[in-house]
């Protein structure tokens, strides 16, 4: 197995954190997050992947063909809807946000502190 | 017969939630009450169930019946037994006081607010029961995701609005790590169940895949916990969510990230640490000790009392961790019956709060100054919430510390017992100092904090200043803490729990039961009193709070000389500390790498120098 997906996992989560950390609007903030959480959608896919094998969809293919593992494309379907449960909850939040203070910057907004 | 009815903490309310809005549409706000919390009750009823029968011999349920066969694990299962029972009980509890406790406390409630707990409280239920890796990551998502939107429920003020924010950014990147290491287990060990992946890995050293995969999820299920230096959310989001809500937050929430890292630890990694256990739980020993100490100063420091309740959660989060980071059985019955026990008395002190501010109309321990004079139920409430958080001898908090105290002692942390006290010192002393002013207008007045902004607690939904105290919010309070108090006076509880945690933190008979089928019996533990060392610090701990609260009250009135000394000695600190808290959530994330890398870190070298 080559190590290249688990690089591209790890760095999509990075960069995702890394657009979280220094965001200065937050729906870019939003989307930032988004994409890290999508750095598990690559990490569970490689996991699951072999060479020369085929969809896990037994419907006429016999039973003899390789196929990859569907239990992490289960998983993965059931966090892309995690995830994009989420999203849309955050996104609510930045809507109203802005409905109310005018503003995305999360630096103009007057957070509760201390 | 009772194990086929392991789903239902988990089926009854989801069901709850699907149908609560249907029924909204056509019905009157008290039948919508009505059915939640009927739901709820139903729920606390099967979670009994559950418990009654788990008490005698933990069980498994398969969903579908695919239980493993030759030791392939293939099927879902929920694994039953008296902690996780226990968890649910205390959950599905505090939500039937909750919904009783809302009926008066929100003007207008649509079937929302009820949708919502009944999906936290499913989300809560599962994760106490789950016996897969992904099942408890995907539970804990769901509880998640409902917590997230409950916070930010008074959807036209702006600062639940950011608390929600950071609420759910931050926990959800926990969840994106929780889910990483899942898919790196799978990967390693083909399998998602909890005693199969544990099985598996026992057999080899600590490897480097093993390594990240226990940092990833210590990290997420802390993040959830609310453990410096990830705590920063739990504030923000405590102080911000309607009261209700906060009731079912400060209780179990944030305690589950603890009962989460406990449960997994104790199926999958504890055979993998050997001889490393002692350097790993001195590591959480110590993050819970810094936890429980940034928590108790920054509780003193509040003078808005949802926030001071937020940070008194905080710090026994982190002495909770104590416990659970023994990594021993008698750290986790100790954590354990603390955990209920603490966790009941901050709800009831919630509702003491909610119901200050529902006659008064104000949450500001400066403002409120002398007016709770009117209130002399809910004082006694607020006193005895104080004084048994504090660790009065011989109420329940009290008895879930000793236990911790002496557990840690036997570890080989024999500071734990006197620090305990320090910290417990200072969240009573807070509660106490609070009580003090806003119900006996002890102590002069105070310029408000400098770090109040302007749209801290604005519920504006919601009318205030009543003159009658509704007994469906006075009632829950009284039992929440009648029953946190008494169960330090039921020795049957602690040892039950006790022989309860020896099988939780038994990874050998976890897996004969999910792998093999066996569930045997609990072994009966009988701890006798707690030692006259204990009921010393206890009662030193109480005598300290009053002390704390008294300097607090007076501290204006010192001579100018102490005032500088004390000035010059805490004030930069804690200044510097207050600043940090800063309500942004791209520093919160900051946070939360710096303390990733931290906790990667320390793995890297205890787990590997083998």
């Amino acid at each position: 197995v080559s190590a290249l997906p688990y690089a591209v996992a790890a760095w999509i989560f990075l960069i995702g954190l890394y657009g979280v950390v220094t965001s200065r609007n937050l729906i870019h903030l939003v989307i930032s997050l988004n994409v890290a959480q999508s750095s598990t959608l690559v990490l569970l896919v490689a996991i699951g992947y072999k060479r020369a094998a085929t969809a896990p969809i037994f419907y006429d293919i016999g039973t003899t063909r390789p196929v990859v593992d569907p239990v992490v494309q289960a998983l993965t379907l059931t966090d892309v809807v995690v995830g994009v449960t989420v999203v849309a909850l955050l996104l609510t939040l930045v809507v109203q946000i802005h409905k109310e203070t005018g503003t995305l910057d999360p630096e103009a907004l007057n957070p509760m502190r201390g | 017969m009772v194990e086929q009815l392991a789903p239902l903490p988990v089926v009854l309310p989801l069901l709850g939630a699907a149908a609560l809005p249907v029924i909204a549409l056509r019905a009157s706000r008290r039948v919508v009450e009505g059915v939640a919390l009927a739901l709820a009750a139903a729920t606390l009823a099967a979670s009994l169930m559950l418990l009654g029968g788990s008490m005698h011999a933990p069980f498994t349920y398969w969903f579908g019946g695919w239980a493993p066969r030759n030791g392939v694990v293939l099927g879902i299962s929920f694994v039953v037994d008296p902690l996780g029972a226990g968890l649910a009980v205390m959950t599905s509890g505090l939500v039937v006081g909750s919904f009783v406790y809302a009926i008066r406390y929100f003007d207008a409630v649509g079937a929302l607010f009820h949708v919502l707990m009944l999906a936290t409280l499913a989300g809560v239920a599962g994760l106490c029961l789950s016996g897969d890796l992904f099942t408890l990551f995907v539970f804990l998502e769901v509880m998640g995701v409902a917590a997230f939107a409950l916070t930010g429920y008074e959807i036209e003020a702006t600062g639940p609005l950011q608390a929600a924010l950071n609420f759910a950014v931050t926990n959800s990147v926990a969840a994106s790590m929780v889910l990483f290491a899942t898919g790196l287990l799978y990967g390693r060990t083909g399998t998602l169940n909890l005693a199969a992946i544990g099985a598996h890995i026992a057999r080899g050293p600590a490897d480097g895949l093993i390594v990240v995969a226990a940092a990833l999820l210590t990290v997420g299920f802390l993040v959830k916990a609310a453990i410096v230096p990830f705590h920063w959310w739990l504030p923000d989001a405590y102080a911000s969510a309607p009261t209700p809500v906060c009731v079912l937050f400060t209780g179990v929430v944030s305690e589950l990230g603890l009962f989460a890292l406990a449960r997994v630890h104790f199926t999958a990694f504890q055979a993998v640490l050997g001889a490393n256990a002692r350097a790993m739980a001195t590591a959480l020993v110590a993050v819970g000790a810094v936890t429980a100490v940034v928590g108790a100063v920054m509780c003193l420091a509040q003078d808005r009392l949802k926030r001071m309740l937020a940070f008194a959660t905080v710090a026994h989060a982190g002495l909770f961790l104590i416990g659970v980071g023994l990594l021993n059985e008698a750290g986790v019955a100790g954590a354990a019956l603390y955990i209920f026990t603490d966790g009941l008395l901050k709800a009831a002190l919630f509702m003491a709060v909610g119901i200050v501010q529902h006659r008064l109309d104000d949450v500001d321990e400066n403002r409120l100054h002398g007016k709770g004079r009117a209130l002399p139920g809910t004082a006694v409430l607020f006193v005895a919430g104080g004084v048994a958080l504090a660790g009065l001898p011989p109420f329940g908090p009290f008895l879930g510390k000793a236990m911790i105290e002496e557990a840690a002692k036997a570890a080989g942390f024999p500071w734990v017992a006197p620090f305990m006290t320090v910290v417990s010192v200072g969240t009573g002393g807070a509660i106490l100092r609070a009580a003090a002013r806003v119900f006996a207008g002890w102590g002069p007045t105070e310029r408000s904090d400098p770090y109040q902004s302007s749209q801290d607690e604005d519920e504006p939904e919601i009318t205030r200043g009543r003159d009658r105290t509704p007994v469906t919010m006075f009632a829950p309070a009284l039992a929440l803490l009648v029953v946190a108090l008494g169960a330090g006076l039921v020795p049957q509880l602690a040892d039950g729990i006790a022989s309860a945690s020896a099988r939780f933190a038994s990874s050998a008979a976890y897996g004969r039961l999910v792998l093999a089928g066996n569930g045997e019996p609990l072994h009966d533990v009988e701890l006798g009193p707690a030692t006259s060392e204990a009921v010393l610090y206890g009662f030193a701990s109480v005598g300290g709070a009053l002390a704390v609260a008294g300097i607090a009250l007076e501290r204006s009135r010192f001579p100018e000389a102490i005032k500088g000394i004390s000035r010059g000695v805490f004030g930069g600190g804690l200044d510097r500390l207050r600043r940090l808290h800063s309500g942004r959530v791209g520093d919160y994330v900051a946070w939360l790498v710096f303390g990733a890398a931290l906790v990667g870190g320390t793995f890297a070298l205890t787990l590997r120098s083998t």
